[in-house]
């Protein structure tokens, strides 16, 4: 029986679409009957890598114009779940972000979204594609 | 964005009354910390009860406000974290930094 899912998505470049997005990836999470993990928290973990990567785009790769568009690819396989959010701007360098500190004397107020997005996928790429950049996400449905 | 603001004694207690607390309207809740600390409060109590989802954008916020109370010799405490709330914290090991309350009364028993 066939059951590849592929969920093309389109929305403009404004935060308003944060939480629709991430209600499609927790929805997403629990239509995966391969999936034996805890749904739940796959739920959670799309819904957090989808709004912080889409932030990026907004933010950091669009310049936050809003009259650009965030688009976004969904594919879901037997044995893996690729997410890539794709910008139109000039993006930035994914290995160039800062890395959160831990202690309290130096606490950071940004720089945390790349951060989990690397904690809850198994790997993570950013490059340069026509138009724009895409950020490549990719978590193995063990 | 849904906030509350009460005062009990010298520390001011900001409900947060959004499911998110994400990257579209967190500036809120900074711009509601900022105007207390202008006016003077230096020991805040941000009760998340209602709050389902985080992203580092409304931890960067909860972040610079315990940094801004830390500079005025306060702090800034947390209250009603839900589950995946806290796991935010704890994958991103702010819950070391922060001290977290399961109610705001208990974290008002705090200072």
């Amino acid at each position: 029986m066939k059951n590849e899912i592929e969920l093309q998505i389109r929305v403009p470049n404004q935060t308003r679409y944060l939480s629709l997005i991430g209600r499609i990836g927790e929805n997403l999470a629990q239509e995966l009957d391969r999936f034996d993990g805890d749904k739940n928290a796959l739920a959670q973990h799309l819904n957090v890598v989808l709004t912080e990567a889409m932030t990026n785009a907004i933010k950091h790769a669009n310049a936050a114009d809003p009259d650009k568009d965030v688009f976004i690819r969904i594919l879901v396989s037997d044995t893996e779940l690729c997410i890539d959010v794709y910008d139109s701007g000039q993006g930035f360098d994914l290995n160039d972000l800062p890395s959160p500190v831990f202690d309290t004397d130096h606490l950071i107020e940004k720089g945390r979204g790349i951060f989990i997005i690397k904690s809850l996928m198994d790997t993570v790429v950013y490059r340069k594609c026509e138009n724009g950049n895409v950020l490549e996400m990719k978590k193995l449905l063990r | 964005m849904n906030l509350k603001t009460e005062t009990n004694a010298k520390v001011k207690v900001i409900f947060v009354r959004e499911e998110r607390l994400d990257a579209h309207n967190s500036d809120e809740l900074k711009s509601e910390m900022n105007r207390l600390f202008e006016e003077g409060a230096k020991d805040l109590v941000i009760d998340l009860k209602e709050v389902r989802f985080i992203d580092s954008s409304g931890l960067g916020v909860l972040v610079s406000g315990f940094k801004n109370s830390s500079t005025r010799q306060g702090t800034l405490k947390l209250s009603g974290l839900q589950s995946q709330v806290k796991s935010m914290f704890e994958l991103t090991r702010l819950h070391r930094v922060f001290d977290i309350f399961p109610t705001v009364d208990e974290a008002l028993g705090n200072f």
